[in-house]
């Protein structure tokens, strides 16, 4: 399976009554868009209205609370269409040619509960934080219809479903730009890759699924991947919104729809297949609340990985305590078979860093990367500008009593702010 | 196979104790989060088999005050990995520091729901009849 990625690449975002991309910046009507998102009937049943609004990079900015973040996209050839079985028919996707808006997101801010979190900082120490602060974010922000409380599934859908048809709308844009540059990704048959790559190691990738519950959700071609067992995917088939990310807990790793297209282990992966190894695919598994489950889904990982023959397995995990156990029965069970693996993985390590990183261990899972301690003990000043609501700060994850100081200061752990550390590896923290 | 004839829902959460049928087992008391846990890991000890991740939720141990755990209801033996998974749980717990935030009802009751939703999934229980049938009475 091959696709093709034009990049486009945008460098500023601007309202206007005309949607076009010249030069680098995307012009957008937001009325347009707000009409498109506003014809899905469950949005139209929970939403009561959108705002709309801009933040660039280096601007005095703060988004809060963040839901969802997004990368435009749009399939120009090719079977399918975006975010398959959710907002386009399930058909499956992964081949053909991808028109990818880069540089900016949509990024969906709002509350969905009372202790809504996540937070992106544009400017200041925060930003160094997150991924999301580099990028053009054409922010949505979205309020409830009353009624909603007893209702927060079918909210969550709601705002889910707006942000994705929101991204869609704006992806539409790039459909007959001319890429400013363009990326090929191959994935090989079994055979295929055994006979054109015979000396290479053969490793796939473990993708691991927040799939608990409510607000912990991920679905996977519009399936929620709870309901699922363990399964094989292209890689290319996330590139074009195959997995999405209903989860709205645990700002700093929890995966946004926009890590699952820009998987960065999917990316390191291609670069280094046929060259260091053979990249064979992703396999994705969940993170179930039940043990069964649990047992149920690593043993079938474990199957597959020595189905597939494989060398090396890398296994990245999605939030925080439940979710390690997955990871150490995933990762123990994959050993077993003889294929070894890294795992990929934050910590929770106390503000003093000097507490056990996990809530579980096992001496087979002993090569880790962190992606740094989220109970580490941030200060971000005051912003000029707040998006979305500031009043709910004082009590997202990680911040505690008095966290929103009086000079519009926030005191806070690492937790709060949107991808800070990333269990895909999808930033820049780490540890030696 | 595990069925509800099986499970006890070791419970803080009011909801819970309101919504899931009474054909399910409930023993809810008005304790801590770490006192459900300590509970669980003493039945986990006394022989009760561990069905549900005590760390069930991103959301962490010192932001909600609500947990419920899935045990089996007669003692079946102590599995020693269900035994570290329930000590594991309370040393992970003791690690978040302590907040003193003051939650308002909302969010005591948004708390309450996630719970509430992620233990039925677990145990295959339908989360909107049980809060349809709590609004009947």
């Amino acid at each position: 399976m091959k696709l093709e990625l034009g990049y486009i690449q945008i460098n500023d975002i601007q309202f206007s009554k005309e949607c076009k991309v010249e030069n680098g910046t995307l012009f957008v009507d937001a009325d347009a868009v707000r009409a498109f998102m506003y014809e899905d009937d469950d949005v139209k049943d929970w939403v009561k209205s959108f705002s709309f609004d801009i933040a660039k990079p280096g601007e005095s900015v703060r988004i809060t609370p963040v839901k969802d973040v997004i990368e435009p996209r749009v399939k120009v050839e090719g079977p399918g269409g975006v975010f398959p079985g959710v907002i386009s028919k399930v058909d499956t996707v992964g081949s053909g040619k991808t028109h990818v808006l880069r540089g900016m997101a949509v990024v969906t801010a709002g509350k969905i509960v009372g202790f809504q979190e996540g937070l992106i900082d544009m400017s200041g120490p925060g930003a160094d934080y997150t991924p999301f602060s580099k990028l053009n974010n054409f922010v949505v922000v979205a309020e409830p219809k009353d009624g909603y409380q007893d209702h927060k599934h079918e909210y969550e859908h709601a705002v889910r479903i707006a942000g994705l048809r929101a991204a869609t709308f704006i992806g539409e844009i790039g459909r007959n730009v001319t890429p400013d540059e363009t990326q090929e990704f191959e994935t090989l048959g079994i055979k295929e890759g055994i006979e054109k790559y015979p000396d290479l190691p053969r490793v796939a990738y473990v993708h691991m699924l927040q799939s608990q519950g409510l607000l912990h959700d991920t679905y996977v071609y519009g399936v929620d991947a709870k309901r699922s067992l363990t399964t094989i995917i292209n890689p290319t088939e996330t590139m074009d919104g195959a997995i999405l990310s209903g989860n709205c807990v645990s700002a700093c790793d929890k995966n946004t729809t926009y890590h699952h297209q820009n998987n960065p282990v999917v990316a390191e992966l291609f670069a280094a297949h046929g060259k260091t190894l053979n990249y064979v695919c992703n396999i994705i598994t969940n993170e179930n609340v039940y043990l069964a489950d649990k047992q149920r889904s690593s043993d079938w990982t474990a199957k597959l990985c020595r189905l597939l023959d494989l060398d090396g397995a890398i296994v990245s995990q999605e939030g925080f305590g439940n979710p390690d156990t997955d990871l150490i029965m995933n990762t123990k069970k994959i050993e077993l078979q003889g294929v070894k693996t890294t795992i990929i993985t934050d910590e929770y390590a106390g503000q003093d860093g000097k507490s056990q990183s996990l809530a579980d261990a096992d001496p087979l899972a002993d090569a880790v990367v962190t992606g740094g301690n989220a109970n580490e003990v941030i200060i971000l000043p005051k912003m000029d500008k707040v998006i979305g609501m500031l009043d709910y700060v004082d009590v997202i994850a990680g911040g505690h009593a008095g966290s929103l100081r009086e000079d519009g200061s926030i005191e806070a752990e690492l937790q709060v702010i949107t991808g800070a550390t990333n269990e895909m590896g999808f930033n820049c923290m780490s540890a030696r | 196979m595990e069925s509800k004839r099986t499970f006890l829902i070791v419970t803080n959460n009011p909801l819970v104790a309101e919504c899931v049928p009474a054909d399910y087992a409930v023993d809810f008391e008005n304790i801590t989060y770490r006192e459900i846990l300590v509970k669980v890991r003493d039945l986990v000890y006394a022989g009760h088999r561990l069905y549900t991740h005590p760390l069930s939720g991103s959301v962490k141990p010192n932001e909600t005050p609500y947990k419920s755990v899935v045990v089996s209801r007669l003692p079946k033996g102590m599995e020693p990995e269900e035994a570290a998974i329930i000590s594991n749980s309370i040393e992970t717990f003791d690690k978040f520091t302590p907040r003193k935030r003051e939650l308002t009802q909302q969010m005591f009751k948004d708390f309450q729901l996630i719970d509430y939703t992620l233990l039925c999934g677990a145990v295959g229980l339908d989360a909107a009849a049980g809060l349809s049938n709590r609004k009947s009475h």
